[in-house]
């Protein structure tokens, strides 16, 4: 830690809570992401004991009632989306990668970077302060449809409901400030020679994400406007009775909410690509391709949000030209999948603990992508609307997407963050004691879905059809193996912990990889650079013939094999 | 706290300066953002074409004349960056508190006609009519006056010949809100 010694001797303060370094911004949000998790993680469990075995005093919670059921539901999957997966992908990622893998010394904007921090922090904080009013939190799921959420007397909630729309609007606002930030970033501080050509696929990823957050969340935000008004005021926009409509939220909540799926998915997809290109040691198939699918994905995700709604008393025409557009989102995620196997094939694959993490990525949100078709079809949907196996499915998503993306990332950059190496061997233990658990949680839960187990039930006792001993017994063995994934996580907060401070010391290149983090020491200094780097080439010139190595970084002076191939 | 301005910030990929690049990415988030309000008001007014009735206890004239107020601040603000572009920094800080008295005018005169409504019971309770009003007018009010804050921060900073680029980035969001209230006004106030 000599960087502090540069400019003049920073307080832990200045340091570590009110930093704008880049760095220390992302840990920040890394950090605040993990904590965040953790409370969802213990809500799930929470919940899932009363599914699996109803009534009892759950071990370290108490007596589950209804009220507080709908709350733990809805918080655990606002805290995942919103607390977790956005926050630990996109902000801590972003901030981290984006201005060393471009050669900058630190965001564009620092002191704005660290303001999209503290709006995010006190987000975090409303909502954890929304648990402990009278009534408890909201319970009226993370979708939020009025009447439920607009109306205490249906919500029963009167102070965590609102709670809970604040929180959610200054988080928005953390990561429009944030998102900014990054674009701006990338668009104008890139290292002299980078082209557009020649930025890593996760940070072209990282910033689209931002650019479809930044496009998809405004109608969010001024609905959630809306919906305060008609909480605290007693207006009638989504009441019917004084002339508004409650379908109007659910308009305004999907038009984000689905482009708010790839916001997520991106960078993971940009991380798994990274991972996958230097742990084959072949140049990423296709990257244009990769681009221009993303691109595509993009767009179309504006135009499907309301497949989430095919049951909600939309027109059937509309419902049809919905379908239409679901299936064909699908084809330029297949096609994502379908370059990134080619970058795989015929390739000399590292299992190294990230490539574990990065391969079963694919694996899973395959099937998570795949069950997604299902309900995609307005027909099907019919049946399968609110039903586990919709639950199923968007886990099969968010799970690959939020968890193993993160863990693909944090495995692949921990020698950068952190300047050791993670203990290989936990590592392992952590990735199959976390994937085997996974899949035992959720494809029972598609079993329960097909077999009509609805969603938004706190126990199926009152329910004969529902509460059989086959039905009840892939609820308890869902809860088990969810019990078994979360505590295998302590083996990985040991890893992190013991690594960290007694873990091997980290090269500056441990991975061989092309890119410009791996350039600078392990951890980086305050600055970054001690000299800026000149970009030469694109990022993935791995195993190329006229080399002895079988890698050639981004900033090694040299002729550009793009170039000369034309 | 010492803040030293980071190498990133000065550089410029794109050939646009960064300032200039962010102010129009906050255009573009804000853009959804009233257009989010906005289409919801537009579909709900073409299903309920009562709201005209609601719609003419407005007041056009005031109105009207906000818009008068609002385009000149924009002149004024094109004058102030015009000021700044050739170092005129007295110039440019005139003209910038010509563009903030604008924005103020036009905050007065809200005032007076929200309490005008208000006083014959067109409050955001009346209708869905009347609470999208208060809403739109109210959030772009909100606007006018982070616009008038900013602006005045910048003044002091151009009065002492500093930062004089942030004249540009605060006169484009200046327009936009100007923009905005194109929209609101023949939507809100005009249209029976």
């Amino acid at each position: 830690m000599s960087e502090a010694h540069t400019h003049h001797e920073m307080s832990f303060w200045e340091k570590y809570v009110f930093s704008t370094d880049h760095k220390i911004i992302g840990f920040q949000y890394m950090f605040t992401g993990l904590f965040m998790a953790l409370i969802g993680g213990f809500f799930v469990y929470v919940f899932r004991m009363q599914l699996a075995f109803p009534g009892i005093d759950v071990p370290g919670f108490g007596h589950v009632s209804e009220l507080a059921y709908n709350s733990l539901v809805t918080n655990h999957g606002t805290i995942m989306i919103f607390w977790f997966a956005m926050p630990v992908l996109i902000a801590a990622f972003g901030n981290f990668l984006i201005p060393l893998m471009i050669g900058a010394d630190d965001m564009v904007f620092p002191r704005i970077n660290r303001l999209s921090y503290q709006i995010f922090l006190l987000s975090a904080l409303v909502l954890i302060a929304s648990f402990f009013v009278p009534n408890g939190g909201f319970g009226g799921s993370w979708t939020a449809y009025p009447p439920l959420s607009a109306e205490a007397q249906y919500n029963a909630t009167p102070l965590g409901a609102p709670m809970w729309v604040i929180a959610v609007g200054l988080e928005f606002v953390a990561f429009l400030l944030g998102g900014i930030n990054f674009i701006t970033t990338l668009m104008n501080a890139r290292a002299p020679g980078m082209k557009m050509y020649d930025i890593p696929i996760v940070l072209w990823m990282i910033v689209i994400a931002s650019i479809l957050f930044m496009c998809s969340v405004g109608p969010l935000l001024a609905g959630a406007i809306m919906l305060l008004f008609d909480q605290l005021i007693g207006t009638g926009f989504y009441n019917p009775a004084h002339g508004g409509d409650p379908l109007l939220w659910q308009h305004l909540f999907w038009f984000f909410g689905h482009p708010e799926v790839y916001v997520v998915l991106l960078p993971a997809m940009g991380i798994v690509a990274e991972i996958m290109a230097v742990f084959a040691r072949k140049k990423l198939f296709g990257y244009k391709t990769i681009l221009y699918s993303v691109f595509a994905t993009g767009i179309l995700s504006f135009v499907v949000w309301a497949h989430h709604q095919f049951i909600a008393g939309i027109d059937p025409r509309m419902a049809n030209l919905f379908t239409v557009t679901t299936l064909i989102i699908s084809v330029p995620i297949a096609e994502l999948c379908f370059v990134y196997i080619a970058t795989l094939y015929g390739a000399s694959i590292t299992f190294s603990t990230p490539m574990l993490w990065a391969l079963a990525f694919m694996a899973e949100f395959l099937i998570g992508g795949v069950t997604g078709i299902f309900l995609g079809a307005s027909g099907l949907d019919v049946y399968y609307h609110d039903t586990y196996f919709v639950v199923a499915h968007f886990h099969y998503t968010f799970v690959p997407i939020a968890i193993i993306g993160f863990y693909a990332g944090i495995t692949y950059w921990f020698p950068k963050m952190f300047g050791r190496m993670l203990n290989e061997y936990w590592g392992k233990v952590h990735f199959w004691g976390t994937i085997i658990p996974f899949n035992f949680i959720f494809i029972p839960l598609f079993i329960l879905g097909a077999a009509g187990q609805h969603r938004r039930i706190s126990g199926y006792v009152h329910f004969p059809d529902l509460y059989t001993q086959d039905l009840q017994n892939l609820r308890i063995i869902a809860t088990v193996s969810l019990i078994a994934m979360l505590a295998f996580q302590v083996v990985f907060i040991v890893n992190m912990v013991y690594s960290w401070f007694r873990g091997k010391k980290a090269e500056i290149n441990p991975w061989k990889a092309n890119t410009l983090e791996w350039t600078v020491p392990s951890p980086p200094p305050h600055g970054n650079f001690a000299e800026f780097p000149t970009v030469y080439r694109g990022p993935y010139e791995y195993s190329h013939p006229d080399r002895e190595v079988d890698y050639w970084p981004q900033n090694e002076p040299g002729p550009d094999p793009a170039k000369s191939r034309k | 706290m010492a803040f030293q301005v980071p190498v990133a910030t000065s550089r410029s990929s794109t050939g646009i300066p960064t300032s200039r690049l962010a102010v129009w990415w906050v255009l573009a988030s804000e853009i959804v953002i009233f257009g989010g309000l906005l289409m919801s008001y537009l579909l709900f007014r073409l299903l309920h074409t009562s709201w005209g009735y609601e719609a003419a206890h407005t007041n056009p004239y005031a109105g009207g004349f906000n818009t008068f107020v609002l385009l000149t601040s924009s002149l004024f603000v094109v004058l102030a960056h015009q000021a700044a572009e050739v170092g005129d920094t007295k110039r440019s800080f005139r003209y910038i508190w010509y563009t903030i008295a604008g924005g103020g005018v036009f905050m007065l005169v809200k005032a007076y006609e929200y309490t005008s409504e208000i006083m014959h019971g067109y409050t955001m309770l009346k209708s869905v009519f009347w609470s999208f009003y208060y809403t739109a007018t109210g959030l772009h009010g909100f606007h006018v006056l982070c616009g008038m804050v900013i602006m005045g921060i910048i003044a002091q900073d151009v009065k002492k010949g500093k930062n004089l680029h942030r004249v540009e980035a605060i006169g484009i969001y200046w327009h936009f809100v100007d923009v905005v209230w194109i929209f609101l006004f023949p939507l809100l106030y005009i249209a029976k």
